[in-house]
């Protein structure tokens, strides 16, 4: 059904070449906006459409960019994708655009974007490029999900909003671990995740 | 621009740009594994952002904004393309610059230089002043005139610039420990930015 190639270029970056904890790209919005886990979702859904979008359109233009501008035409090409998506999620969804504030911008500058544009979309087909940005995209998705779920589980006892943990346990003592919501527990989080990615990939490889 | 001193030591301490929010991550963990380069990034982000924070500051207020340039027009939807237009054109004068008068540091930088363009701190930068442009002059955040922008700019460079420096130094003495083999490198990495972060808590609150 899917050639072997293909399958790598779309299924790669979800584990073994994954961009946020192998290649540490799109680090920035990938910790601020995991305190809970609705914003994380629609940031990565954002994320993951801007990328495989911006790959399609350079991936189309590469032969007529001009090598020494090209930095500018992808900066501007991603920019005008993501004004179209923030003007979106403001019409649509205006509480989640708010909660995500100045970090829906910062997916201009979010790693993955031009790191995918430089290192494949300007050297592969359009079809290609759009798979390999599906792919980025919900592999740096992945990570937002986990890391978002066990900050919003232990730090407000909720998920999507809904509380989790029964009255009772509050009642017996349980508190929520406030600790969790702060910047620092993020950076932290990322960090086990990390060595837990390498671990189990490790173990895989003996 | 009574509240410039205050914005300067706040974006230094409180709202550091790395601890508080992970602005310019990238460059971040990769440049810092010896003092001397991540001190030369360092000033050249600090550079970068007190020359594109103002400039960006006039563009917001006098073409942007909202009745800026014609009555009952609000361009601020153009922001994003406009802003990164701005910074790209004064890093490249930026890399130029530094071609020329110190090609050991250009050397040493590398890649980093041009990517300077896409560092969050500096977007990151002129999108949080264009949110504190609005806000009621007596908030302690609000940004009211030129000064006030560029000693945010001014602030947030210092504060990246010690916050990489401080990183660097730390990675420096890391390398004779002996770390668990899977965390190793950049697992270990988040974890001590993440004990740093937590450390540059107690500054939160701080106000002049």
């Amino acid at each position: 059904m899917l050639s072997q190639k293909t399958k790598d270029t779309l299924l790669g970056p979800l584990n073994a070449n994954n961009p946020v904890v192998v290649q540490i790209l799109g680090i920035c919005s990938a910790l601020a906006v995991t305190v809970q886990l609705k914003p994380a979702l629609v940031m990565g859904i954002a994320v993951t459409i801007i990328v495989a979008m911006s790959n399609v359109i350079v991936s189309l233009i590469r032969n007529t960019i001009p090598m020494r501008v090209r930095i500018i035409v992808q900066l501007v090409v991603v920019a005008a994708l993501v004004t179209l998506v923030s003007e979106v999620l403001k019409a649509f969804a205006y509480d989640v655009a708010m909660q995500l504030s100045v970090y829906l911008g910062l997916i201009i500058t979010n790693c993955i974007l031009m790191g995918r544009l430089e290192a494949f979309a300007m050297t592969n087909n359009a079809w290609d490029s759009l798979l390999d940005g599906l792919g980025n995209g919900l592999g740096y998705a992945i990570i937002l999900v986990i890391v978002a779920f066990v900050r919003e589980l232990f730090g407000s006892g909720q998920l999507l909003g809904l509380p989790i943990f029964p009255e009772s346990w509050y009642a017996a003592g349980y508190e929520n671990n406030g600790m969790m919501l702060m910047p620092a527990m993020a950076l932290i989080l990322v960090g086990c995740v990390i060595w837990a990615h390498r671990a189990y990939n490790e173990r895989k490889q003996k | 621009m009574d509240n410039a001193l205050n914005l300067f030591v706040r974006s230094i301490f409180s709202d550091n740009m790395i601890f508080a929010y992970f602005l310019g991550m990238c460059s971040y963990l990769a440049v810092s594994k010896n003092v001397k380069t991540s001190a030369g990034l360092g000033v050249a982000v600090t550079f970068v952002l007190i020359v594109t924070l103002p400039v960006n500051y006039l563009l917001q207020k006098y073409v942007l904004g909202p009745n800026a340039l014609v009555e009952g027009l609000d361009l601020s939807y153009l922001s994003f393309i406009l802003f990164i237009a701005v910074i790209a054109a004064i890093v490249q004068l930026v890399e130029m610059i530094v071609e020329k008068y110190s090609p050991s540091l250009y050397a040493s930088l590398g890649i980093f230089l041009p990517l300077i363009a896409v560092n969050c701190a500096i977007m990151g930068g002129s999108l949080f002043m264009q949110q504190r442009i609005g806000l009621p002059a007596t908030d302690a955040k609000a940004i009211t005139g030129l000064g006030d922008a560029f000693f945010y700019a001014l602030g947030s460079g210092i504060g990246w610039f010690m916050a990489i420096v401080c990183l660097a130094g730390i990675r420096e003495k890391m390398e004779y420990n002996d770390v668990p083999k899977p965390l190793q490198g950049l697992g270990i990495t988040f974890i001590t930015v993440g004990l740093m972060a937590l450390a540059f808590m107690c500054f939160s609150g701080l106000s002049f």
